[in-house]
């Protein structure tokens, strides 16, 4: 297929980026191989794990036995799942929907118009949450929530309050929206850049309040970027691992959501197979989510 | 129905920008009124000081009988259309045009029927289920203009109404625009960049330089009398002549001619002789009383052209003049022409301000 005007395009194949099939996979290869081993196997390896009855340690790590279903009707029959994922719910729902969408959407809209070192500051602490270690900030939280030497219990004056042990769900929810909120924060503030400054106007020289300013002028404006957010925001709350840094899913098991349940059965207990399970249940969770989000984001364009 | 009064009007940015600088301006009751001035000039803010959208550092702002300086937009009952029309994208027509009215808690019905009836007025019956998205410019332009009379406000207030409309539009536009405003009789400002749109529509304009009125007045009154040099330059879509000149005993002399002293009487200062190209009457023949140049371009403008004439001679480097001239007397480019300034016409300035000339009332 060469040109025949060009001799040297021999060796040139004629895709647009002159590479030939060949070459092309021989470049995707290693993206590929590293995707393979790393997360199709594990996904697949995870399939497999969720019908056996793979354990840690005992007879069953060497000789694995095949279960089939038995797994996974233990897994919804047990009263510990039930309570981690209604744990869970109120985790993302506390968390990611209610906080951190509404409060960076309330931060991004109280600065869209400011400048100076106000706006920079807000800026900087809320970035930080954002950008530091886990395990950094989850130490801080409990120097933060200490019973004894808590800075919490000196600023409130109430020493010998043991936040962690008396409202450990509580403690994650606030954990949470406060380290997670710089990411909405930031998305609707590029978002609320889109919304043009004369639609804004035209609700104010209406005599709008907040809220149908919000309703008529920015909503409608920002519908996909509310929903992408909601969506990266509420999957990533699901899985998060960060509260058993704090709390390591206790006391008694009342802040257990569903990744700290899947570590504990599967490392702590060590019931490999079993945990497989819950992971297997925990990505049909997701899916259903972000199913849920595209077909709201779809039903946009129509 | 209400006029405006603007008094000692300032607006002053953070960074120190002062981009209205203590303005003193009345509107009549009426009036459909040109804010006219070159980019930067003010009168953008000026317009949204009217409206609210910005709060005035000083003076006060009057609509009516009411002092509104400190009152929020929302009721000073001011209707504004904003250069990009501003229209809701998921609303329908319908909806766009009773928005204030739904603002304003008037209930669903009510709402619809003062729309439709609004609509119909500028012919725009037909399109209120469309969504702003299947609208052309003009349409768009006509459904801003209607939503800000739904509310029937007392001021209507026009950012460049014109500007995002082609070419051709325009011209419609403008004069349905003026005819509108006759028909309805609510005072409107509108803000123009360009003069020949203040000049077709306004009854007054107001001609802004940084932050301050340069001149205010009728159309045809900035057009024949501008106050000072910017406005001379700045009104006409062709460019004044404007020259520096010299009293002598014979008249005023001005690019290598001689010619009747506009303001007899005014000899000292820095003088500048001003004559708009459309009132120099050209002639192949020499004539007296007027520049004498080689013309050097030719400009078609149509109906007339525009011919550069320099008066430079060998002996002194002259000014560039330009004449406009009627259909089929275009001279060659080279030739010498004589063009004559006609009587009456002329202007004189003096440090920059108009000190005669025209002296018949307009």
């Amino acid at each position: 297929m060469a040109p025949a005007t060009s001799p040297r395009s021999s060796s040139y194949a004629d895709d647009a980026a002159g590479l030939g099939r060949g070459r092309a996979a021989a470049f995707v290869a290693p993206a590929l191989v590293l995707v393979a081993v790393f997360l199709v196997f594990p996904a697949l390896w995870t399939l497999y794990l969720g019908t056996t009855d793979y354990r840690l340690t005992g007879v069953a790590a060497s000789r694995p036995q095949f279960v089939g279903t038995d797994n996974y009707t233990t897994v919804l029959g047990d009263g510990e799942f039930h309570r981690s994922l209604w744990l869970t719910a109120q985790f993302v729902l506390g968390s990611a929907i209610v906080g951190q969408t509404v409060l960076g959407f309330a931060l991004a809209w109280t600065l869209r118009d400011r400048t100076g070192p106000l706006r920079r500051l807000v800026e900087g602490l809320v970035l930080l949450a954002w950008i530091l270690p886990g395990s950094v900030i989850a130490f801080l939280w409990i120097a933060l929530l200490d019973r004894d030497a808590g800075t919490l219990n000196a600023l409130l004056g109430t020493p010998g309050t043991a936040w962690l042990l008396d409202h450990p769900m509580a403690c994650v929810v606030v954990f949470n929206v406060w380290r997670g909120t710089a990411f909405s924060m930031m998305l609707y503030g590029a978002a609320l850049g889109n919304v043009p400054p004369s639609h804004l106007e035209t609700a104010r020289l209406a005599g709008a309040s907040t809220w149908q300013t919000l309703r008529d002028a920015v909503l409608p404006r920002i519908r996909g970027h509310v929903l992408t957010s909601l969506l990266l925001v509420s999957l990533w709350t699901f899985n998060d691992f960060t509260p058993f840094l704090i709390t390591a899913g206790g006391p008694d098991h009342r802040s257990e959501i569903l990744s700290v349940y899947v570590y504990r059965t599967a490392l702590g207990d060590g019931r490999l197979g079993f945990g497989a399970a819950v992971s297997l249940i925990m990505i049909l969770v997701n899916l259903v989510i972000a199913l849920l989000y595209l077909r709201a984001l779809r039903g946009r364009s129509a | 129905m209400a006029g405006i009064a603007l008094r000692g009007l300032t607006k002053d940015y953070p960074g120190g920008v002062r981009a209205v600088d203590g303005l003193d301006l009345d509107i009549a009751d009426g009036a459909f009124f040109a804010l006219l001035g070159p980019s930067g000039c003010g009168k953008t803010t000026l317009l949204r000081t009217v409206a609210g959208l910005e709060t005035a550092s000083a003076g006060t702002v009057r609509i009516g009988d009411a002092d509104v300086t400190r009152v929020p937009p929302g009721r000073r009952d001011v209707g504004m259309v904003f250069q990009d029309y501003a229209l809701f994208p998921h609303m329908t027509v319908a909806d766009n045009i009773a928005y204030p009215l739904r603002i304003k808690k008037v209930g669903r019905d009510e709402r619809h029927a003062a729309a439709g009836e609004v609509a119909a007025e500028l012919g725009l019956g037909t399109l209120l289920a469309r969504r702003p998205g299947e609208l052309s410019g003009g349409q768009q332009q006509r459904v801003a203009l209607a939503r800000a009379m739904a509310a029937r406000p007392k001021v209507f207030l026009l950012d460049e109404p014109l500007s995002n409309l082609d070419a051709r539009l325009r011209l419609e536009a403008r004069t349905f625009l003026k005819r509108l405003q006759r028909e309805l009789g609510v005072t409107t400002v509108f803000v123009t960049h360009d003069q020949a749109e203040a000049l077709a529509m306004a009854d007054r304009m107001a001609v802004m330089r940084d932050g301050r009125v340069e001149q205010v007045g009728t159309p045809a009154e900035v057009f024949r009398r501008p106050a000072n040099l910017f406005v001379a330059s700045f009104i006409g879509s062709t460019p004044m002549n404007l020259l520096p000149a010299r009293a002598t005993a014979e008249g005023i002399e001005a690019g290598g001619a001689v010619l009747p002293h506009p303001a007899p009487g005014v000899t000292d200062g820095e003088l500048v002789y001003g004559v708009r190209p459309e009132y120099l009457d050209g002639s192949t023949e020499p004539v007296e009383g007027a520049f004498e140049g080689r013309v050097a371009v030719v400009e078609n403008l149509g109906s007339t052209s525009l011919v550069t004439i320099d008066t430079g001679r060998s002996d002194r480097a002259g000014e560039l003049v330009h004449v406009v001239v009627g259909e089929g007397e275009e001279p060659e480019p080279g030739t010498s022409l004589w063009a004559r300034p006609r009587p009456g016409r002329a202007l004189l300035f003096r440090d920059g301000e108009l000190v005669g000339g025209r002296l018949e009332k307009t």
